[in-house]
């Protein structure tokens, strides 16, 4: 039901809503993607990795060099010409697409397998350098890449529809994989490493295939984020893009998938809807110069606030179901019930 | 003397200048249930460390079935027969009670990950059969009825029961208890060496268990084993080990 309302929602909003709106509904769904794919490692395998603007990156070059028409490409490479093989070699989005993703996850591949035998605070300084190390080389190997130019005027195969539905492909997958065996390994690797080793599960394939698959994950999201805005380039990969993740996971609550997809949402609408705060405001009294920067302390508070109120995140690692939502009804019937009964017993 | 399922032969495990272990060769028959004992610190858990494969020992050997496992990864030990439950309670925390089990039955399952995501088939009959598997050994525990409950929700002799159960999911035929009965009082310790004995004949089980308590394992072990500082002292069915001179001393300390 809540599915086929959500359908015709998008169909309208594709025929109807402006660039400007689409584009945010559009980014929902991508940052759906990405937060999914880092939650994979970070909530329910519990490592912590803080690489993922990398493995974005390769699969939003692959996908877009593999794409891009000739001609494109050659208007694109004017400081250095682009090497021939890659030049003349242009296909359909998906393969693509697919392509990009496999390529992110080859290199999360070769990456995992030597730094995945770290843990904790290691690991994620492993994977934040090993993400810069990929950003480097891109800006660097420019008959490929075209360095720090980047690639513009990339068709727009993102569309509404290409997204949102590879969003869902991305949650039903992820859905079924924690509801595996697979799946129920990865949390106990996460729970108890050592015990998880005990009971028969081969702990360092399990890091390294979770790594693999999260990292195929973001180069899809890295692929379609590239396809949607048209234009990628190597300062786009930051640590800050992996941040905004890392926010919407824990916001949402490690370890839950609908969690990422609501706090993907709401962190996404937010960041637009908060745009005024950058700008300079009439507050009746004084008047404020623009504060750039101004929403970002916003979601700062907001993590904050998770970390020391509810550190599980908003879904503490559960699922969204509607008995939630009844419960929620019912408590706040409750509540009304009380405040009512207890203003009656003042009365009498 | 039965078919020998484990044996060591001479280990030894130095950490820096401290030697864990000395020279510890055990031998252990088919369905015997054998003890490990010893004051704190004298290796025990040290000792199945390096049998389970956490550890390679410094020198020795380890045999089980009569073939070298010496070194071997945890999960590959564990995938031949030998199953091991720790000293501090380690449950799967986020998980069930029936998840937990149902982690022992990883290696049973065992088809790929694609097939697995995707439900296919053959992963979903080898997923009931390790559902219905893992419920049958909850129910001898008497622990059934809390199948879908957190595991660290259980009061702790329950989950001390549940880490035994989870260990008996990988279908092993050896079974290493690492003082099973710590924190228990005797009437809760001799229950448990009673279900440890029906266990053991239910499911063909050899067992090796490491208890502090001398008195608790005397009842169940078929012969034991005791260290101290990692030496054996001594080594004999639980009358003579009971009026030994040197495990007195161990134990109580010389004037």
């Amino acid at each position: 039901m809540a599915l086929a309302l959500f359908s015709v929602f998008l169909v309208v909003a594709d025929s109807f809503f402006d660039a400007f709106t689409l584009r945010v509904i559009n980014l929902c769904a991508i940052y759906i993607i990405l937060a999914l794919s880092l939650n994979l490692l970070n909530g329910f395998t519990g490592l912590f990795s803080l690489g993922h603007s990398g493995f974005m990156a390769v699969g939003a070059y692959v996908c877009a060099l593999l794409t891009m028409p000739p001609e494109l490409k050659e208007m694109n490479f004017f400081l250095v010409p682009i090497v021939p093989v890659l030049k003349n070699l242009t296909m359909p989005f998906l393969p693509a697409l697919l392509l990009g993703g496999l390529a992110a996850a080859f290199v999360g591949f070769l990456i995992g397998a030597p730094v995945l035998r770290l843990r904790d605070d290691y690991l994620a300084i492993a994977t934040l350098g090993f993400s810069e190390i990929i950003r480097v080389l891109i800006t660097n190997f420019q008959t490929i890449t075209n360095g720090a130019q980047g690639l513009k005027g990339l068709p727009r195969f993102a569309t509404t529809y290409a997204v949102w539905i590879t969003a869902g492909l991305v949650t039903v997958f992820m859905a079924l994989l924690m509801r595996s065996s697979y799946g129920r390994a990865m949390k106990a690797v996460r729970d108890d490493e050592l015990a998880a080793e005990t009971m028969g599960v081969n702990v360092f394939k399990v890091k390294v295939t979770a790594f693999t698959v999260s990292s195929f994950i973001a180069g899809v999201g890295g692929a379609l984020l590239g396809h949607m805005i048209t234009t990628i380039d190597p300062r786009m990969f930051t640590f800050l893009l992996t941040f905004n993740i890392l926010l919407i996971v824990v916001l949402g609550g490690t370890g839950s998938i609908s969690g990422s997809v609501i706090a993907a949402i709401v962190v996404t609408v937010l960041m637009e809807a908060l745009r005024f705060l950058d700008e300079p405001m009439n507050l009746i009294f004084f008047k404020t110069q623009g504060l750039p920067g101004l929403r970002m302390v916003v979601f700062s508070l907001m993590l904050m606030l998770v970390v020391i109120f509810r550190q599980r995140g908003l879904m503490g690692g559960r699922e969204f179901s509607w008995d939630m939502v009844g419960r929620l009804g019912s408590l706040l019937g409750k509540i009304g019930r009380r405040g009512g009964s207890s203003r009656g017993g003042r009365n009498a | 003397m039965p078919e020998i399922m484990l044996s060591t032969d001479n280990i030894v495990m130095k950490f820096g200048g401290l030697t864990a272990v000395s020279d510890l060769s055990i031998e252990i028959g088919k369905n015997e249930i054998v003890g490990l004992i010893g004051p704190n610190g004298a290796g025990k858990t040290t000792a199945f460390n390096v049998i389970t494969g956490m550890y390679s020992p410094t020198s020795g050997k380890v045999l089980y079935k009569s073939r070298d496992i010496t070194g071997s990864k945890p999960h590959s030990i564990t995938e031949r027969g030998i199953a091991r439950t720790f000293q501090n309670i380690r449950l799967f925390k986020e998980l069930s009670v029936l998840e937990n089990v149902l982690v022992g039955c990883h290696l049973g399952i065992g088809t790929g990950i694609f097939a697995a995501t995707l439900h296919l088939p053959g992963y979903r009959k080898r997923e009931a059969e390790a559902r219905s598997f893992a419920m049958e050994l909850l129910a001898q525990v008497g622990l059934e009825g809390a199948a879908e409950e957190k595991a660290t929700s259980l009061p702790y002799g329950k989950q001390r029961r549940l880490e035994i159960v989870r260990a008996l999911a990988t279908k092993p035929t050896m079974l290493l208890l690492d003082e099973p009965a710590a924190g228990m009082n005797p009437q809760e310790s001799f229950a448990l060496m009673d279900l440890i004995h029906k266990l053991r004949d239910e499911f063909d089980l050899t067992i090796f268990l490491i208890e502090h308590h001398m008195q608790v394992v005397m009842g169940v072990c078929d012969h034991m084993y005791v260290l101290d500082y990692g030496v054996t002292i001594a080594h004999g069915d639980p009358a003579s080990i009971q009026k030994d001179q040197k495990v007195i001393e161990a134990y109580l300390g010389v004037d």
